[in-house]
């Protein structure tokens, strides 16, 4: 089977962000995204996401290295500062990379 | 204390069990369909009320309520500042939370009060509605004055789209259109069942309210101080513009409630967008985890005997 390599961005960060960066996503030229619920515990303590302003979401994207790292760079300049936010990039073996 | 009231009791119950690291709660579902419920409640109850008014009426007490929420902040934030010494950004954002107003706080005063057999005015989820938005544009104002910067649209879209604000506004629109004869077929879920949800609700809020309280720190015992002082301060404006509009003894008590209470679902919110560099666990823990449990424990009480006080020495 013939694979292609993408990268995979992962962002957990605040909930209440969602809407702004996955505008900001979109701008920036991802083709599509996955969000699912999260909880933890990191540097701003527990977040056990009990209600809203206390949940977090954890974002991924696969992507081609390029806008990977124009929202890498995106996210640094504008989001990694002030918000509760990790992000990593991973490399990852797709079937079809026109879908991203 | 207002502690005989049933939906206190589930209110303590839910900070008993917060302390004590039991760990449980509503379903994150759960949790939401009541809060959507009992906003839809209050927006109908207080929506069926307004049909029997004309805007006349209501629209002194309407430009007086936003004028109020709007300017609360105002004197809230000299006092995080200079006193508090909190960053700029952190006495703006603090300051929103107590201009604005809790669905919560409010909901247990309107209880109150019916348990009482306490007259009020029923028109006043209106002002609740009114009450959420004028605050965040003050806290923002506070932090960045007319800056170039500031993304009004974004700011208004933060400040009046909020999911509650629009659910209320929601039930204030069906009820005011379907009027009292048109409620009958939907009260037994969003009237008869009010105190039952309110009880839900407050329970949950007993577990995230004890959850906040570990947070303070190093703030600690200066926001306990303000989270107490501030709502009493504005309790009194409140009963005394409630009395200057005409309102009864209880929709002065209500309005004092109002002015007394603290946001912590709005407000934290639009401030994280728009003053990202506020530290939000210094404003939900003192909004939620001090003023929200003394309000509903001590002050809505104490705010009743206020608003009966100044009803006798100003003659009313």
């Amino acid at each position: 089977m013939d694979f292609y390599k993408e990268k995979l961005l992962t962002v957990i960060t605040e909930s209440e962000i969602e809407e702004h960066l996955v505008e900001d996503f979109d701008k920036l030229g991802a083709k599509g995204y996955t969000i699912s619920l999260a909880r933890g515990k990191g540097e701003k303590g527990i977040r056990n996401a009990i209600w809203s302003s206390n949940s977090n979401i954890k974002i991924e994207i696969i992507c081609c290295p390029k806008v990977c790292e124009k929202i890498v760079e995106f996210l640094k300049a504008n989001y990694l500062k002030n918000y509760a936010m990790i992000l990593f990039v991973a490399d990852v073996d797709v079937l079809r990379p026109s879908k991203f | 204390m207002n502690i005989v009231n049933p939906i206190i009791l589930f209110f303590l119950f839910g900070v008993i069990i917060g302390l004590l690291r039991i760990k449980l709660c509503l379903p994150r579902q759960i949790y939401d369909f009541v809060t959507i419920l009992l906003l839809l409640s209050i927006g109908l109850k207080g929506g069926v009320e307004m049909s029997k008014l004309s805007l006349g009426f209501l629209f002194p007490q309407i430009v007086t309520a936003l004028a109020m929420g709007f300017l609360l902040p105002f004197i809230a934030y000299p006092v995080l500042r200079y006193l508090g010494r909190f960053s700029l950004a952190d006495s703006a954002s603090i300051a929103a939370h107590y201009g604005s107003v809790s669905v919560g706080t409010f909901a247990v005063a309107i209880s109150f009060l019916i348990s009482k057999n306490i007259p009020f005015e029923k028109h006043m989820a209106l002002f609740l509605v009114l009450l959420e938005s004028p605050a965040i544009l003050a806290g923002i104002f506070l932090a960045r004055g007319f800056s170039q910067k500031t993304k009004w649209k974004e700011v208004f879209h933060e400040a009046f789209l909020d999911k509650g604000i629009i659910l209320m506004l929601g039930g204030l629109l069906i009820g005011w259109i379907i009027g009292p004869s048109g409620a009958l077929i939907i009260k037994p879920l969003f009237f008869d069942m009010f105190n039952s949800i309110l009880a839900l609700f407050l329970f949950e809020m007993g577990l995230i309210a004890s959850s906040q309280i570990g947070s303070l720190k190093r703030h600690a015992l200066f926001l306990i101080g303000f989270g107490i002082l501030m709502p009493m301060f504005s309790s009194l404006i409140g009963v005394l513009i409630g009395c200057w509009l005409g309102l009864s003894i209880g929709g002065m008590t209500i309005f004092a409630t109002l002015a007394a209470s603290a946001s912590y679902i709005a407000v934290p919110a639009a401030m994280r967008i728009s003053i990202p560099e506020a530290n939000p666990t210094l404003s939900i823990a003192s909004s939620l985890g001090i003023t929200f449990t003394f309000n509903v424990l001590v002050g809505i009480p104490l705010y009743y005997s206020l608003a009966q006080k100044v009803f006798i020495i100003l003659g009313r």
